[in-house]
């Protein structure tokens, strides 16, 4: 093996690459502009809830309950009415998030010390949104019911009670940027890796170089490492970008050991570099190895726990996600994010990856060398 | 034939080395039940061009493929400087210089940086690389565009640059398959003036041609049809005592046919 060879393959490479003028913005402008979108559109936090509000009560009770709702943050009373059907039509139309009918003898209920029912409407189409709201809903209801039973009975009642003081860690603020943020990181080196070097052998087989290139004494193994170093060096070089970008501009924390962030990238690349190969096997032309890289890109998204948990996926598919090397990714770089833990936590995930990557590459890189020969 | 009048004159007399520059022997190819080439034996000596004529699919290409060690033949053996090519695949790399049809040339370099790349490649280093490369972009007038890309090259032009970087690594064996097919007369003109050259120096080349004027430049014509080699001598033996190359070798191949029908069909 001729490293001076490999140099200068690289080197080949480095010059087509920023040559060619279609790269640039894939390797400059996309990375930011999807950390961007994703970083502002990807969030599952519930804030600003609009809320309709029928009140039949008219009421003290009412008024109050309805400053409780405005009081907190999260809601904002946007429409009120006095017909029950009215209401209906602006949840239909998404006028409004959540809708509350507070019924004529709500405070009549309330003090004659009985429960008084309030109904709440919810949006179910967005099924994960609304429970989150029917949640923080219930969450003003409960402060709202013991500011009344306090009112009423003027006595201490929380003896004998259990007091839950819930702290979050490691994203005490439950904010959903730095959870995805992070995992943008990850899926951005998966797609540049997995499509950059696809793309970058089939450019030789359509421009019929690398039959040039099989009678020269340059070995398949160097071809191999030619022209995978390149996307190493770039990817690696966008991740730090890439980090540096979100802990400025979104102020994520970052925790953990940066290094340790840059050694698992190493073996998750393994796995994207090697599929890349495999895919750069099975195709002839630049559109198949595309569409073949994005029919890997899809389930290694959906199955990672990236958005959908794999704690929620059947039995069967959650076996299924152990042979995808973005699940342990993502664990690690939130792990490192956030949590700021090491190589005493991560171990069995750095292990899987490097297993994992091992296998895909060798036998990539097995395949490659028949197809030279 | 006309044009060709101040190329270097051919040897007279064969000059004989002692080990051939490559030697096949009994060489056969079949892709499944298809017979491309068909035990096939002949030499190339230094110092000399043998064409390979014939019609087209005749496992001119395939054949030229093997001796370049980019497919393994399925009997008989290729000897380049008496190195097996089956199995001395790295040794006899260095050794040749292949060019296909449509040199792989990378069109996003300059035609510098290609010549160069495949200097890298073969391990062209120091003071040698200045040289080589001014005397073989030289010899293909490239010199005054060796800033220019690859892809803005003429399709002449592309040709010329490919042999430059084929023959920069200095090969002992050149191997050519059409390498002027679509080329015009001036560019295939030059070409040929280097291929002159380079025979003078002793290297032993092979080219497949469909252009007869340049069978006639060769010193041998290996003519083939139908995965078999009809004959092995010079173009003047081949021509005999028909008017023209061309009209010789239609014959032939219409003798062969017309024997195959006899066969098969027993008329």
């Amino acid at each position: 093996m001729s490293w001076l060879r490999i140099r200068e393959l690289v080197r080949k490479e480095f010059i087509q690459l920023f040559r060619d003028k279609k790269n640039r913005p894939l390797l400059i402008i996309a990375p930011f502009v999807q950390l961007l979108v994703f970083g502002y559109v990807l969030s599952t936090d519930v804030r600003d809830v609009r809320v309709g509000i029928v009140d039949q009560s008219r009421t003290r009770e009412s008024r109050l309950l309805m400053d409780a709702l405005n009081a907190n943050r999260t809601f904002r009373i946007t429409q009120y009415t006095n017909h029950p059907k009215e209401l209906d039509e602006v949840l239909l139309r998404r006028k409004v998030d959540l809708a509350l009918k507070i019924g004529p003898d709500f405070s009549e209920r309330i003090r004659k010390g009985n429960s008084a029912p309030v109904q709440i409407l919810a949006d179910g189409s967005m099924s994960n949104m609304a429970s989150l709201r029917i949640a923080y809903t219930s969450l003003v209801l409960e402060g709202f019911n013991q500011r009344m039973i306090e009112e009423r009975f003027k006595q201490r009642l929380d003896y004998g009670k259990i007091d839950a003081r819930i702290r979050t860690w490691y994203n005490p603020n439950l904010d959903s940027r730095n959870f995805f943020v992070p995992g943008i990181v990850a899926i951005l080196i998966m797609i540049l890796s997995l499509l950059l070097t696809s793309m970058a052998i089939i450019r030789e087989k359509e421009a019929g170089t690398i039959e040039q290139l099989i009678v020269t004494p340059l070995r398949p193994i160097e071809l191999i490492l030619g022209k995978t170093i390149p996307y190493i060096i770039i990817t690696q070089t966008l991740m730090i970008i890439v980090i540096t970008f979100a802990i400025v501009w979104f102020s994520l924390p970052l925790k953990g050991n940066f290094f340790l962030l840059i050694a698992a990238a190493c073996l998750f690349l393994l796995s994207t570099l090697g599929i890349g190969l495999f895919i750069s096997t099975i195709s002839a032309t630049q559109q198949q190895a595309m569409m073949t890289t994005f029919f890997f890109i899809l389930p290694f998204f959906m199955f990672s726990g990236f958005v959908f948990p794999i704690a929620s996926m059947p039995t069967v598919i959650q076996w299924l996600t152990y042979l995808n090397p973005l699940r342990y990714f993502l664990v690690i770089i939130r792990g490192v994010f956030l949590k700021g833990v090491g190589m005493e936590i991560l171990w069995p995930q750095f292990i899987a990856m490097m297993v994992l990557g091992l296998i895909v590459f060798i036998s990539a890189v097995k395949r490659f060398r028949k197809r030279l020969d | 034939m006309p044009g060709y009048a101040n190329n270097p004159p051919r040897n007279s007399h064969f000059p004989q080395a002692e080990v051939p520059a490559v030697h096949l022997q009994d060489v056969s190819k079949h892709f499944g039940s298809i017979e491309a080439v068909n035990h096939v034996s002949f030499h190339v000596v230094g110092g000399s061009i043998v064409g390979l004529v014939g019609s087209d699919g005749a496992g001119k290409s395939t054949l030229l493929r093997m001796i370049a060690a980019m497919v393994r033949p399925s009997s008989g053996t290729i000897q380049i400087h008496g190195l097996d090519a089956a199995s001395h695949k790295t040794g006899i790399k260095p050794l040749i210089g292949y060019m296909p049809q449509r040199f792989g040339l990378y069109l996003d370099l300059t035609v510098e940086e290609n010549i160069e790349f495949f200097m890298d490649v073969f391990g062209v280093f120091g003071a040698e690389r200045a040289k080589r490369k001014e005397r073989y972009l030289g010899f293909s007038n490239l010199l005054p565009f060796i800033d220019r890309l690859a892809g803005a090259l003429s399709g002449g032009m592309k040709q010329k640059l490919g042999l430059a970087c084929v023959l920069a690594h200095e090969p002992k064996v050149l191997i050519l398959d059409e390498p002027t097919n679509g080329v015009d007369p001036v560019s295939r003109q030059e070409f040929w003036g280097i291929l002159g050259q380079m025979r003078q120096e002793g290297m032993a080349i092979l080219i497949s041609t469909a252009y007869l004027d340049e069978g006639e430049q060769c010193d041998q014509l290996v003519l083939m049809h139908k995965s078999r080699v009809l004959e092995v001598a010079t173009p003047e033996a081949v021509q005999s005592h028909y008017s023209s190359l061309e009209e010789a070798m239609i014959h032939r191949i219409q003798e062969v046919d017309e024997g195959l029908m006899h066969e098969q069909f027993g008329l």
